[in-house]
């Protein structure tokens, strides 16, 4: 155990209706949380479209720990700690390529793209007995690796729930963004964006399903967005990144409306939002009625019509994503210390869809993710004040009431907040992170709902 | 592929690295509406993810602004609410390395430039270099910036939010 904290100390920081600032404050439980909550759960690394042919790597962490993604010959997709097993240097310091095999650039020790210790220089300085291959030398994949519907999702834990297991209901979220798709796959392109934020990782999580917020962090881009005048020159993507700055300032009994749901294991998801007409796929656009003709064509009319009647926002994978099904959008993220957060953005091309669609979801991802964001820079921002004013002495506690005794249970392991702005999210992610950090063994964890 | 070696026939290089350091200075002093008065009626202002983009549509940025969204970042600039900018960040904006290509034909001028921003805000220094380009139209006697683009050397890299104009 990497910190003095025991179970007593853990469980006590979370209450019903408030967290004690060490949660996010300290280093202690940063370490405990690498080790019960990053070295246990399923983490998404990312999709396999990224590496579309043998040899394809990308290269990423879990937890802190650096590992490749690669395919295979065979076309499947492993996932192998990124070292030699030799001295242990990085084998692959680029966040991508393509490779015949991994080679070490210390000692040139060779491995196959499976991570099998091909050959060594001079074999001969090696007494037999105690040759790399006799003492089964090789690179180390990780205990488990499940790819679902091309998401690549990987533990460091060999035992423990099964993948499906631990998303439960929110694999719908899943299925939500791929069913979309009128070829019925996915792909990553467009780049991936990174940002950071000198604030804990949950402060990311906790936003994405906070629907108070958008008013008040976003106020300046809400204002200016509303005075804008829409007469001026837009080749569409300062018109999608006007009209979602203007959904930021819904009114309080919109945002009271969503769809706010929890899932066991700290996952959930917002739905019922969001109607706008450039992007909501059953508009009269012409670019949707055409995806709707490819959707029907593949699907049928009743099915197209139930795959896109989905309104989902943000969905929440406890502990690293967030992604939106509805506009193709995935956040991966990447805690660095406990003041001191990675995020990479991603986008989605519906594969078979028009390839407008894909552009508008550049310009919205722009809009969401980009460093340079009006809107996400604010959210930047908050997070760090967070962090800083955890500091102060007067009040160690972080309060999560809003709408407490009011959720719902709404079958299927899920519970509905009772409105779109309860903090049941919040108190969703901290039970599971209560019984995930004071579970002894991985057998332990996993499974509990608010 | 513009030219360091040679400066094109009949243009004024002064004349433009006088404006484009005009430009800077109105952003450094915060007058973002004069700053956004030099701008085209259909402009660019971009800043890219990856070295070698082709294009905003395509691949995600950084900024990827036309004139509509140009123009509410900038207004929000001046908004007592924008948490990112309470406090405001000072700049300072270095330019140089200038060099010029006559786009013939186009009544256009494009100016590339290397550009060190340093940013001032609470406590913490922060430095974003890149390569710009600049698409100018002859505008009187002077000109209108109807493309900026900003190649910042760590483009791919983790950025903390940007919410000042580069």
């Amino acid at each position: 155990m990497g910190s003095s904290l025991c179970v007593d100390d853990i469980a006590g920081m979370v209450q019903d209706e408030r967290v004690h600032r060490d949660v996010y404050a300290s280093p202690d439980v940063f370490e405990l949380e690498m080790e019960r909550i990053f070295g246990r759960t399923w983490l998404l690394l990312g999709h396999d479209s990224q590496i579309p042919k043998p040899g394809d790597y990308f290269t990423t962490q879990m937890g802190r720990q650096p590992v490749i993604a690669v395919r295979q010959n065979d076309g499947s997709v492993r996932v192998l700690f990124n070292r030699c097993a030799h001295r242990g240097p990085m084998l692959c310091s680029l966040l991508k390529g393509s490779v015949s095999e991994f080679i070490c650039p210390y000692h040139g020790w060779v491995y196959g793209l499976d991570g099998k210790l091909t050959s060594v220089p001079m074999p001969a300085g090696y007494p037999p007995a105690q040759s790399p291959q006799a003492n089964g030398l090789g690179m180390i994949p990780v205990p488990r690796l499940e790819v679902y519907r091309g998401f690549i999702f990987a533990s460091l834990a060999a035992t423990g729930q099964s993948l499906k297991t631990f998303l439960g209901p929110v694999i719908s979220s899943i299925d939500d963004l791929v069913d979309r798709a009128p070829d019925g796959e996915v792909e990553i392109g467009g780049g991936i964006g990174r940002h950071v934020y000198n604030g804990n990782w949950k402060f990311m999580l906790e936003n994405h399903l906070d629907g108070l917020h958008p008013r008040y962090v976003h106020a300046s881009s809400v204002a200016a967005a509303n005075e804008q005048d829409d007469a001026r020159a837009t080749d569409g993507a300062g018109e999608v990144a006007v009209r979602q700055m203007r959904q930021n300032g819904a009114p309080n009994d919109l945002w009271e409306k969503i769809g706010l749901w929890t899932a066991p294991n700290g996952h959930g998801f917002l739905a019922d939002y969001h109607d706008d007409e450039k992007l909501v796929k059953l508009s009269d656009d012409p670019l949707h009625v055409e995806y709707r003709r490819r959707m029907e064509a593949r699907y049928g009319a009743e099915r197209t019509r139930e795959i896109l009647t989905i309104m989902r926002w943000n969905t929440i994978i406890f502990p690293n994503v967030s992604f939106m099904s509805q506009f193709g959008q995935l956040r991966i993220l990447r805690p660095v210390s406990v003041d001191r957060s990675v995020v990479e953005t991603y986008v989605f091309r519906l594969k078979g869809a028009p390839e407008e669609m894909f552009q508008l979801s550049i310009a919205f991802a722009n809009i969401v993710n980009g460093a340079g964001s009006p809107v996400l820079t604010d959210d930047l921002e908050v997070y760090e004040r967070m962090q800083t004013g955890l500091h102060t002495d007067g009040n160690p506690w972080i309060d999560y009431a809003r709408g407490y005794g009011r959720d719902v249970d709404t079958g299927d392991g899920m519970r509905r907040g009772g409105s779109g702005t309860s903090e049941i999210a919040v108190r969703n992610q901290f039970a599971a992170w209560r019984d995930y950090m004071t579970a002894e063994s991985v057998e332990d964890a996993g499974g509990t709902a608010q | 592929m513009t030219e360091y070696r040679q400066d094109p026939a009949g243009i004024n290089i002064r004349k433009i690295e006088l404006f484009l350091i005009h430009e800077a200075d109105l952003l450094d002093r915060r007058q973002y509406d004069e700053w956004l008065s030099l701008f085209a009626d259909d402009c660019r202002y971009w800043i890219p993810l990856e070295e070698n983009q082709k294009d905003g549509k395509n691949t995600i940025s950084l900024v990827y602004d036309d004139r509509k969204l140009l123009e509410t970042r900038v207004r929000r600039l001046g908004k007592d609410s924008m948490h990112a900018q309470a406090p405001h960040s000072r700049t300072l904006h270095v330019i140089g390395n200038l060099a010029v290509t006559d786009d013939a034909g186009t009544g256009l001028v494009t100016v590339r430039s290397n550009q060190i921003v340093t940013e001032y805000r609470l406590n913490a220094i922060r430095i974003l270099a890149g390569q710009v380009t600049h698409r100018l139209q002859r505008s009187g006697d002077s000109f209108r910036i109807a493309y900026k683009q900003i190649n910042l050397i760590d483009s791919e890299g983790e950025h903390r939010g940007i919410p000042i104009i580069l």
